[in-house]
């Protein structure tokens, strides 16, 4: 494989068991990275935001990326639109670490996403099956994270999208081998991506989960359901005490797996976001992008 | 033997596969609890040292771990965990450091160079550190592109780089011959 995507894959590995939070300004940043973030997702509008401005959602002004690269020394990612490849062009001038081709931001094709291996910087793409997962990674992802439903509070969808990839990785474990050409050709990925699944049952990449989560009780859901860490977008900063509630998510992921310990950091964190039910929301963002 | 792994954030999973790879029995440490069981050694993994600095406060597992490590508990600290070690965290070991050394993801490389005592070892540096300098107790292990890059004061070893991450084990054998 060559050396970037490798150093690429590996840095996604270093952020496992941590929280990636999204930030709009430097003070935000800080607050994330003082709480434990092991990163952070630089934007001008979290994704509740988004949903509720409406309209053409785009990647964020430079100058205020850099802003919050200046401001922390963690890991800073940024979105770019689906398939604008020059919009990640310039997230790689900035020497972003993470670029996010996301769902969250308008789609600017419907039909491509771009061609990640031409980048040397790495990116996270979005998926709610497979399928999805192994093509980003075909096309050069080098980190997967579950769609969810962006901006809503309702972790539904991010479980449904793990769920959905899980169960999908532990058939393709069981079948026979020659029975992996015609997997191959459902899921449209190269017969060696399916192969290493199916062999090592689980992605050639990191898989976090993202969308919709809003407490510690949510962050343990998702690792518990296999995630290897999480992204919180509107659920910190969209809550009556963000700077607990980040600090508490973060313990989560570290102890998903002792009640005890979530017990004690569910307690007393103030007002989560409202949210928004599935069934309520008019634009699906996980649609966008197959 | 038994080796305890800090399992707060990074790349913890990899250790414990190299160390299965070796034979050596391993568990994770997230909390107090965890860290109650015996151990002969303790591995710090990469990952962000601020998010891990953060963490291991809020567990109380600070003193502890600290207090082991200058009882004499041998300790294996890599990237991250080698940060977690100098005189602004753990401050077990007298190095300075500099954190985010050669940049951004764009400055992460692959590379091979001398590590004494062992020979030439493939290098992984991810958003790295180096040690700016080393006290008098403190040996320097390797030097790449005139930094220091690995070191060892007495038990404890620290690589800027990732042996985990490579399918070369002599790092770890390294530091399980340390053990003794």
């Amino acid at each position: 494989m060559e050396e970037r995507v490798q150093l690429n894959r590996q840095l996604a590995q270093m952020l496992k068991g941590g929280v990636i939070m999204d930030v709009t300004t430097p003070e935000q940043a800080r607050i994330a990275e003082a709480a434990g973030a092991c990163a952070v997702m630089a934007l001008e509008r979290i994704p509740a935001d988004i949903r509720a401005a409406g309209g053409v959602s785009r990647m964020s002004d430079p100058k205020m990326i850099r802003g919050i690269q200046e401001a922390v020394t963690i890991p800073v990612m940024a979105k770019c639109r689906i398939g604008h490849f020059a919009e990640a062009q310039i997230l790689e001038a900035i020497e972003i670490d993470y670029i996010d081709e996301s769902e969250v931001l308008s789609p600017a094709d419907d039909v491509y996403h771009i061609d990640k291996r031409k980048f040397k910087v790495p990116f996270v793409c979005g998926a709610k099956d497979l399928g999805e997962a192994l093509r980003r990674i075909n096309e050069g992802a080098t980190m997967i994270r579950t769609k969810g439903e962006p901006g809503t509070g309702d972790i539904i969808q991010a479980v449904r999208h793990m769920r959905m990839m899980q169960s999908e990785i532990r058939r393709l474990t069981s079948l026979g081998e020659d029975e992996l050409y015609e997997a191959a050709k459902q899921l449209r990925v190269p017969y060696e991506l399916v192969q290493f699944v199916h062999d090592n049952g689980k992605l050639p990449v990191v898989n976090f989960a993202a969308g919709g989560v809003a407490t510690p009780a949510d962050a343990a859901l998702m690792m518990q359901l296999g995630a290897e860490g999480v992204f919180v977008g509107s659920g910190i900063f969209k809550s009556g005490n963000p700077e607990k509630r980040a600090q508490a998510i973060v313990k989560a992921v570290t102890n998903y797996q002792n009640p005890k310990i979530l017990a004690e950091l569910s307690e007393d964190l103030g007002e989560a976001m409202v949210g928004i039910n599935e069934s309520e929301i008019q634009l699906l963002m996980a649609e966008r992008g197959k | 033997m038994r080796i305890a792994i800090l399992a707060l954030q990074g790349a913890f999973v990899e250790h414990q596969q190299m160390l299965s790879k070796l034979g050596i029995d391993s568990f994770l440490v997230r909390n107090l609890n965890d860290w109650s069981q015996p151990k002969d050694a303790l591995i710090i993994p990469g990952g962000e040292s601020t998010a891990m600095t953060r963490i291991i406060k809020d567990e109380e597992l600070y003193e502890p771990v600290r207090a082991a490590i200058l009882a004499g508990l041998p300790v294996f600290g890599t990237c991250a965990g080698l940060i977690m070690l100098d005189g602004d965290h753990l401050n077990t070991m007298d190095i300075k450091v500099k954190r985010n050394a050669y940049g951004r993801q764009l400055g992460s490389f692959e590379t091979t160079d001398t590590f004494e005592g062992i020979g030439e070892v493939p290098m992984t540096f991810i958003r790295a550190p180096y040690i700016e300098s080393v006290g008098e107790k403190a040996k320097i292990l390797s030097v790449v592109d005139n930094h220091i890059v690995a070191a060892r004061q007495d038990k404890q070893l620290v690589c800027a780089f990732h042996p985990e991450l490579t399918e070369d084990t002599r790092i770890h054998q390294y530091f399980i011959s340390m053990i003794g």
